[in-house]
């Protein structure tokens, strides 16, 4: 028989904590589909995910029922399209289109790897891809794009860096009705996962197999619950709670995905826990922060709180589950966490603390709103900042940054849902045209050469 | 198959009863039971087999989550495996 306690925890974590499992993420490799013509590829890139991913909804809505934990999102990761589209780059909008007819066939919330990875140089078919971004993204639903211009082991691609500039701003430009909504489903990368099954970042690499569940859990109110258990405990003792509920937070995703890759024929990838918050009160990162001791997030003393936190998740993630990948930290996405909007708000959180809590924690600047007059060069130059921190620190980090069309430093854009609402954060002012325009390769670090 | 049903909320005559009757006529055996009472507060927690049960487990939960409604109690139906990998090494 089982502990009463232990029971009862379980279901107040689901019930009252916001334990959920953030999403089951079917990958599925797209590499079988290239054919001889744009139009016969896109077809067959819209059969094979209709049929793999069928049953993807049905599947994960029984296990929701049998285990009692809520599965909040299903979706779909992909070979990164301009893979696909290499050799009919000018038609790249009609695999696009067909990703996302898929995705609405199916019934997944979102379908990820509209990508490229261009860290260390770029051909033409994969500029003229990229370029089709911000046409795609305006003109599809539940597509998400990712690029990524640099690693640990190849440097940083500044002539990459600079294009995504220019084509955050398209992105914004193109979808301006809604706030420059189509910038919420575009990241860029440094040093990107190829299991990661979150949002918008995820894409199916090339390293995978042909079909592999990776799961999200996540659980910023559990752990905080656990710690205002105990209000007094020295910062070890913190760490050690975190470890524990990471443990449980973890075993729980672990088990789902091992269930839901038999139940659909594929391969259990990856748990990845990453403690990701939700506009709702009670699931929130910069919450956990609070509770360990910071009046608001932001103050100083912010980034060694995270450092901790992210460490300690980390730990008790590997030691439940021998398939940990994907991101497995905390995320810090500004739009989708209440403490972190209210912090933006009052202006105690603003980006240059931001940037340096990406640092230490999982991922990076992710759903910032900045003013719409923002220039791409400025845009340009804060994603190089973030993916030089990410390629010296051999860390992913990522930029999800909408300068929304007409806003202005006091306003703010509504996504609503998951994604949230986003204060428009200031930027410096002072120009960086100079250093994006000169282009080439920024080197791998010293300590990249380890063979 | 096992399965662990919770039943919590305020403390008042007949749960028990009207649980167990509700399983039996779903085919469902119950293994174990273990009650507490805290102050007004009623947590039920039972080991039940599920192999002979007349509804799959999702529509047991489902029925379960309905009855719940019903007399006024929050009840879960899980698959033990959840218990098993979150609190057990």
């Amino acid at each position: 028989m089982f502990n009463t306690n232990e029971v009862l925890e379980t279901i107040n974590m689901v019930e009252r904590e916001h334990l959920d499992i953030r999403t089951v993420t079917m990958g599925i490799s797209l590499l079988p589909c290239v054919c001889g013509t744009a139009e016969k590829t896109a077809q067959a890139v819209y059969n094979a995910i209709c049929k793999k991913a069928e049953s993807v909804v049905k599947v994960t809505d029984g296990l929701a029922r049998e285990y009692g934990i809520p599965i909040v999102n299903r979706r779909v990761s992909v070979t990164p399209a301009s893979l696909i589209c290499a050799p009919f780059p000018e038609k790249s909008h009609l695999i696009g289109k067909a990703l996302d007819d898929a995705a609405k066939t199916v019934g997944v919330d979102f379908i990820g790897g509209y990508s490229a990875l261009v860290h260390k140089g770029m051909a033409e078919y994969e500029r003229k891809f990229i370029l089709s971004i911000p046409e795609v993204l305006a003109s599809t639903e539940r597509l998400c794009s990712s690029v990524n211009v640099g690693s640990s082991k190849s440097g940083i691609n500044m002539d990459a860096v600079k294009l995504m500039g220019e084509v955050i701003k398209s992105t914004a430009f193109l979808t301006a009705e809604s706030g420059g909504f189509g910038c919420a489903k575009l990241v860029v990368f440094c040093n990107a996962v190829e299991d990661n099954p979150f949002m918008a970042g995820a894409f199916h690499g090339v390293g995978e197999s042909g079909t592999v569940i990776n799961v999200g859990v996540s659980g910023p109110g559990v752990v905080q619950h656990a710690l205002e258990g105990i209000p007094s405990a020295n910062l070890s003792d913190l760490a050690e709670m975190i470890k524990r509920t990471a443990f449980k937070i973890t075993r729980a995703g672990q088990l789902i995905a091992k269930e839901a890759a038999k139940r659909l024929n594929a391969e259990f990838g990856i748990v990845d826990l990453s403690l990701a918050p939700t506009p709702a009160r009670g699931d929130s990162v910069a919450a956990i922060l609070e509770e360990m001791g910071l009046e608001c997030v932001g103050a100083h003393g912010t980034t060694a709180c995270l450092a901790m936190l992210n460490d300690a998740v980390k730990k008790g993630g590997v030691m439940a589950s021998s398939r940990v990948g994907g991101l497995s930290g905390a995320f810090i996405p500004v739009s989708e966490d209440i403490g972190m909007i209210e912090a933006a708000e009052r202006g105690t959180l603003n980006i240059d603390k931001l940037e340096a809590m990406t640092a230490v924690c999982s991922v990076g600047l992710d759903m910032i709103a900045v003013p719409g007059d923002t220039s791409a060069a400025t845009v340009s130059a804060i994603i190089a900042d973030e993916a030089a921190i990410g390629m010296i620190n051999n860390k992913t980090t990522a930029v999800r940054i909408i300068p929304a069309p007409n806003k202005k430093v006091g306003d703010e854009v509504n996504f609503g849902g998951l994604l949230g609402r986003a204060p428009i954060m200031p930027v410096h002012n002072e120009s960086a045209e100079k250093f994006i325009s000169r282009g080439g390769l920024i080197p791998a670090p010293i300590h990249s050469n380890k063979n | 198959m096992r399965a662990v049903i919770t039943v919590v909320g305020k403390d008042k005559t007949g749960i028990i009863s009207k649980v167990s009757t509700f399983l039996a006529e779903r085919g469902v055996n119950i293994l174990d039971i273990s009650q507490t009472i805290l102050e007004d507060y009623f947590a039920m927690i039972m080991l039940t087999d599920i192999s002979g049960a007349s509804v799959p487990l999702a529509r047991l939960s489902d029925e379960c989550a309905a009855l719940g409604r019903e007399i006024n109690m929050s009840i879960h139906v899980q698959h033990e495996d959840l218990f098993n990998a979150m609190h057990k090494i």
